[in-house]
């Protein structure tokens, strides 16, 4: 029964390679424009591959497109942090962080899966992966330990993002790898830049819950899809 | 005051390439970042193996003024180029 898990990966990259393909053509640089497409196009990537081993295992007829253009919100598998909009680049940028810090270690235990497809699909997006980690801490401790008004943008950024990343180490039967044991090395990577960066992580330990179980996601996904899935949904036939 | 990043110029060696070539320019905030935006602005088509990053300011350039005087001289002087010899057979393809 590993559909609900590859549901779940593909729904994490699906999500954020949606929020981040918004920022194309508004970037502050061109040079981040495009850096942020190419994330947002990898992520997009993985997503044909998990969602499309998910139908196929699922053997109902569902493609990734049809997972991905056909299903509600209450149907989505993602973690809630992924839907959060994107505000500004302070809070891109962090959230960004904090997945990939969590994405890198799911892809490394991955990567070892005794299903052979699991892991083929793990190694391949965790090349792409370990660029998209070193990018975004790279501009985490920049703009951390930059200005003062870029500190305090970052700062406000990781105060926002923070409860949303416990729901990152919850775990169930339908997770592919135990989630909770990659705490420790989320916490090495993350821990250690957040203090290059001079940024100062909330005491709280308070986790917003509920996307990756589907029970309550946040009225953001909603509208994320009504942009996403509109086309698909109003031509169902179209192609391009 | 600017507030544009430093300009750096990007130098790429191909898959087969022997040299690295220069393919334009982008803003960085510093060398290792140029690298992280020469990889996404340059390389999205698998088109380097190795990436060069170096400071726009850091590069001496001949001035356009001094065209005539620099390089008009090489105009009329084509025995400089090695095509007025006869190649022995035994040297194979040059």
């Amino acid at each position: 029964m590993s559909v609900a898990g590859l549901i779940r990966l593909g729904d994490n990259t699906l999500v954020l390679g949606q929020r981040l393909s918004e920022w194309c053509g508004h970037a502050p640089a061109l040079e981040e424009d495009i850096a942020i497409a190419n994330i947002a196009l990898d992520l997009i990537g993985q997503t044909q591959l998990w969602l499309g081993l998910a139908g196929a295992r699922e053997g109902a007829g569902r493609t990734a497109d049809t997972l991905a253009f056909t299903r509600d919100a209450w149907d989505f598998r993602n973690l809630l942090m992924v839907e959060q909009p994107n505000q500004d680049f302070a809070v891109t940028m962090m959230r960004q962080f904090l997945f990939d810090a969590w994405h890198f270690e799911a892809l490394r235990a991955l990567k070892t899966h005794d299903d052979a497809e699991i892991a083929a699909i793990a190694q391949k997006s965790f090349k792409e992966v370990t660029y998209h980690r070193e990018r975004a801490t790279d501009m985490v401790v920049a703009l951390g330990d930059g200005t003062e008004e870029s500190r305090t943008r970052m700062q406000g950024a990781l105060d926002r993002m923070w409860p949303y990343a416990g729901e990152m180490f919850t775990t169930d039967a339908d997770d592919l790898t135990d989630m909770v044991a990659l705490r420790p090395h989320f916490d090495a990577h993350v821990m250690t830049a957040l203090a290059r960066a001079t940024l100062t992580c909330p005491p709280s330990e308070f986790a917003h819950q509920g996307g990756k179980t589907g029970a309550r996601h946040s009225e953001h996904l909603g509208h994320m899809l009504a942009t996403m899935q509109v086309l698909p949904r109003s031509y169902p036939d179209a192609t391009w | 005051m600017s507030n544009e990043w430093p300009l750096f110029e990007v130098f790429i060696r191909g898959q087969h390439g022997l040299s690295h070539r220069h393919v334009g320019s982008l803003h960085a905030t510093d060398a290792a970042h140029a690298i992280q935006n020469a990889r996404d602005v340059y390389t999205r088509r698998k088109e380097g193996i190795s990436i060069w990053v170096v400071p726009a300011a850091a590069i001496t350039a001949s001035s356009p003024d001094d065209k005539d005087a620099l390089f008009d001289p090489a105009d009329d002087k084509v025995y400089r180029h090695p095509s007025f010899f006869d190649i022995p057979d035994d040297a194979g393809a040059m």
